[in-house]
Formats: structure tokens, sequence, C-alpha cells
């Protein structure tokens, strides 16, 4: 029997709002425990909640780019539970007025080979509401302990149809999740700092049957590929407990990332019963046309979209376009080069491995924002430009990045200081080459037989000793001139 | 909620995490009963023409601009709490 497994991502995404949901007492990431609180976040008898208009445009904007229809009307609701994260024992939430509604996400699944473009597809989505996060439990041997910091912050929830297949298509749309809400600068979308964390539904039916088999919950995803390899590890359990002619059983999982498997929770038998209600201390939010209009004006080209425009426009490899494009700012920063010196190709070539290069080595803890480095497209349409002049050869320019990414000096200054330039002066050259020629008879024999390629051991020795400095080209010449005598 | 014998008060009881003894559970199933009549009263209007609204003033975003301010600083913020540790609260373990 040949199954297939069905699959429904609910993302959260915290937003990068200076202030919380409800209040306006600061959030940051790494701000000492209970230091990013007031009397709202404690629930303090006698506090309201006022709306962050910041946080409500930036779920906006994230419709938009996703194709969302944009509620005209959106409300509050209560969802009540109790656990000691949330001192009010109820999350202000959305749940049947959310924001957005609808909406599709643009993904790209891995392509035969890593320098060819996979296929795209458009994986729909059912709503995008917002909501306030939770404070933060640590649990420990004998008791837990509670920090305030993260409760209250912004926190949206992008819910997918069941609309993904396998655990290559989780990861792909997780990707393009990230890669569009860091284009629109709403989030910072870390993972391992949960600002962006993701359950997943799932569940498996013999192909050919239309209705969906029995639904798993699985959490505990902490990274990207945490969410491949946990729904491939699940779409393999499902599939064997059902051709045991055994039953799946709804279930809450988690994933242990270390022994790569999924475990049961201790399931509870009865349902969460939230009894949401409309929240009497939040009047609804109301969206204008003109609101609409203004977010939909400020959206940035989006990565896929500038993706194909640099393959058609600049005529790039489709592998420096797949670093490229996902970071806006280093697309950015290709752009500003290339509008300074009209030579795509090689400038991406810097960029797509030279300077990403060295800002993987410059960072501690990840590579070092290109904002933070010494480099700027001045500096890389110089070196482009020096290197098509003949001014240096392609190795020295590879050097000279080197230098200047860590000094930020202009490339011309390092040229000047070390002498780099490339030697054009024939008269110079030509003792150089006679010199080798002589001490090289081998190769040189070789070639006068008519073994056109040993040529190149010879040039190699004149770029040796003239430490790259030397034009390739006239080093050909004066070569084969010299050997043709 | 249109049902008025449907008041299950040890569900009710349970999602409040609320002990009541068999008085007061009898108590409550009569009280709660005659709240839930009272909605059977506002079931009676026609609403027919009336869009659902959320709340009785058409009053639309009460919001601030996105801007931070000061809050409390740690200590005020644990000054309630009954057991603290590390500038967190203390409490019992919680296991989901």
């Amino acid at each position: 029997m040949k199954y297939e497994a069905v699959i429904g991502l609910e993302v959260h995404v915290q937003l990068n709002t200076k202030s919380k949901m409800f209040t306006r007492v600061a959030y940051n990431y790494a701000a000492p425990p209970n230091s990013l609180t007031n009397p709202v976040i404690m629930g303090l008898p006698g506090t309201l909640p006022v709306m962050n208009k910041g946080a409500i445009e930036k779920t906006i904007t994230v419709g938009l780019i996703f194709n969302c229809e944009i509620a005209k009307i959106s409300k509050w609701d209560r969802k009540n539970y109790f656990y000691p994260d949330m001192p009010k024992n109820y999350q202000i939430s959305q749940y049947d007025q959310p924001l957005c509604m609808g909406g599709e996400v643009e993904i790209e699944l891995p392509g035969p080979s890593r320098n060819i473009m996979g296929k795209h597809r458009k994986v729909q989505l059912t709503r995008i509401h917002l909501e306030e996060d939770t404070g933060k439990s640590t649990h420990h041997t004998l008791d837990s302990t509670l920090d305030f910091n993260r409760s209250g912050t912004p926190l949206i929830e992008i819910v997918s149809e069941p609309d993904l297949y396998s655990g290559e298509e989780a990861f792909a749309y997780l990707t393009a999740l990230r890669t569009n809400l860091m284009y629109i600068d709403i989030s910072d979308c870390d993972m391992e700092k949960g600002q962006m964390r993701c359950d997943v539904n799932i569940s498996v039916r013999e192909v050919g049957v239309t209705e969906l088999g029995v639904k798993v919950e699985l959490k505990n995803l902490n990274t990207i590929s945490g969410v491949r390899n946990g729904i491939e590890f699940e779409i393999e359990r499902q599939i064997k407990v059902l051709e045991n002619n055994e039953k799946i059983v709804q279930e809450t999982r988690l994933w242990n990332a270390e022994r790569g498997i999924t475990v049961s929770m201790r399931s509870k038998e009865q349902a969460h019963d939230y009894r949401y209600f409309p929240d009497p201390d939040l009047m609804p939010v109301k969206i204008k046309k003109e609101t609409i209009k203004r977010l939909s004006n400020q959206l940035p080209e989006m990565p896929f979209d500038k993706q194909r425009r640099f393959l058609e426009d600049y005529d790039l490899p489709y592998t420096i376009t797949s670093v490229i494009c996902p970071d806006k700012s280093l697309s950015d920063f290709f752009e500003a080069t290339v509008s300074l010196y009209n030579k795509p190709q090689p400038i991406a070539n810097l960029i797509a491995n030279d300077l990403l290069r060295e800002l993987s080595s410059a960072g501690t803890g990840g590579p070092l924002p290109l904002s933070e480095c010494k480099i700027d497209p001045q500096h890389i349409a110089s070196l482009a430009r020096m290197v098509d002049e003949g001014v240096i050869s392609k190795q020295v320019a590879q050097d000279i990045f080197i230098e200047i990414f860590s000094t930020g000096d202009v490339p011309e200054k390092v040229i000047e200081e070390k002498g780099l330039k490339q030697s054009s002066n024939t008269t110079e050259l030509e003792v150089v080459c006679r010199d080798i020629i002589d001490n090289n008879p081998k190769p040189a024999e070789e070639f006068k037989a008519g073994k056109k390629n040993a040529i190149n051991a010879l040039k190699g020795q004149v770029m040796k000793a003239t430490k790259g400095k030397a034009n390739p080209k006239i080093i050909d010449e004066i070569l084969r001139k010299l050997m043709v005598e | 909620m249109t049902n008025t014998s449907s008041i299950d008060i040890e569900y009710v009881a349970n999602l409040a995490r609320l002990d009541l003894t068999e008085n007061e559970k009898k108590k409550f199933s009569a009280q709660l009963e005659e709240v839930l009549k009272y909605f059977e009263r506002i079931n009676e209007v026609d609403v027919t023409d009336v869009e659902p609204m959320a709340h009785a003033f058409p009053v639309f975003n009460v919001w601030d601009e996105d801007r931070a301010e000061e809050g409390f600083t740690v200590e005020e913020a644990l000054k309630n709490a009954p057991a603290k540790r590390d500038d967190q609260i203390v409490v019992p373990k919680v296991v989901e």
C-alpha cells in the first residue's frame, strides 16, 4: 500500500516592535529576568490594555506580502486557561475575526543539484492573527521559575492549510517565511531565540483517499532542520503503525533532536476548552483603505521576484542569485555596486565569494553583519574596475580584498603602498621570462616540440617570480615570442 | 446557551479550578440557570438585520504609537511574589 503525508504548520513569529502588544513597556531579547514588566504585564488588578498600532501595521504588512485578505474590522478575544506564565489567566488573541485571512506563500523546493533552480509552488494559508506572547517558565527538579520579560510581546500566528506533503516542503516553507519576513523587517526570526516557533500537524493516509488521517501534533521543533527531520521521522512512524494494522492515536508528540525520534507527551484526554469570548477591555480595529494603500506602497521587492529579475537583468548564475537574493541588505549592496560600475558578474562574484567568506570568518557566533563591515560598494566597484582595466590581476584583487576588509582602506591605496600594480612593462618582463625559460628547459623544449600547454608551467613560474603582478596576456605573448626565436 | 438545563456544574468548576462542596454545587447551579434564563430573554429579540458587534459602542482603533517606556524595576516586579530566586518568581513545579 502507498501512503502520503498531509502537513499543516502553525508558525508563531515575535514582532520586533519597540514596546509590547497591549502596553508600552519595552521589549528586547537579552534583558535580565523580569526587567521588562509593568502593572499590565504582571496582570495587576485595575490595569487596562492599550493596543500597539505599530504591531497591527506590521501584521497587516505580513498579510499584504502573502496576498491575504485584510479584515475591514478585526477584534480581540480572551483565550482562557491557567498557566503560571500568564498572570491574567487568559491570553489576548483573535478568534473569529483575525487581521488577515487566506493568502499564500511561494516556496522553492530543492532542485536536481545545487546550481539548478528547484520547482516553485504556492502554499495556501488559512489565516494570520495577532496575539500576546506568554512569559517564560524554566523547570527545575523541585520547582519552576518565571521570567515575564517575554510576556505581552506581540506575536503573530501564521496558520497554513494542510497543504504541505513532506519534511522537505515544510523546510522550504519555513525558509521562505523567514526570508520574506526578514525582508519587511518585522522580526529577526531566530528560531533558537524563540523569535520564530513552529508547531506541526501531521497525518498520513493511503494515496487516493480524500479524507485526512488521524492528526498528530508535533512540538519542540527548535530549528528549521529540526522541523524537517521531525516530520520525516513522524511520517515513517505513522506509516509503520498503519502497516501493522494498528491505529494512530490523536496526541501531541515532542521531537527529541538528540535521539532523532518523536516521543508522546502525556496526553490529556479532555480537550482544551478555552472559552473564547470578546475582550471587553479592547475596542476592535477598523482598517481603512488608505492604511492598506500606504503600507502596500512601502513594500520592498520580495526575494523571489528579485531573484527572477537578477537572473534576467544581470544574467547571473542561479547559484549566485540564491546566495545574494535571500538577503535584502546584500542584494541592495550588490545593486549599489553595479550602479557605480556596471559589470554585474564579477561584482556578484566578489560579493558572493570574497565578501561573504570574510564576513563569516570575521564574526563571532555567526557572520559579521554587512552593516558593521568596513567594505562599501565603492571598494568593490574599484576592485572590479581595476581587474577589468588590467591594473591588477584577479589573484591580487583577492589579496587586496582581504586587506581592505580588515582596514577599510581604498584599494588604490593598498595597491600603491604594496606596489601591487600589474606589470605591463615588456622590457622588464622579457628579462624575467628569459630567465624562467633558461631555468626550466624541460617545459620550454616540450613547448617547442609542439606540446602547446607546456607554456602554462612557464607562465606559473613567471607569475610566482613577479608575485602575481604580471599581466598574464603580456607574459603569454613574450613567452611565445622568446621560444619561437 | 439556549438550553437552560445545560449547566454542568462539575465541568464549569473544573475549568475555573474551583473545588465546590455539594451544597455549593446545588446553589451555584441554580444561580447559573437563572443567569442563562436571562440570556434566553435576549434571545427572543429579533436581530435578523443587525450586524454582530463585539461592543455596544462604535469606537475603534484605541491605540498608542509604538514607543517604549520605562516599566517596573526588577524589585518592584517581584514585590508581591511569595517566593523568588535569581530575580525570578518561584512556583510549584509545573508540567503541562
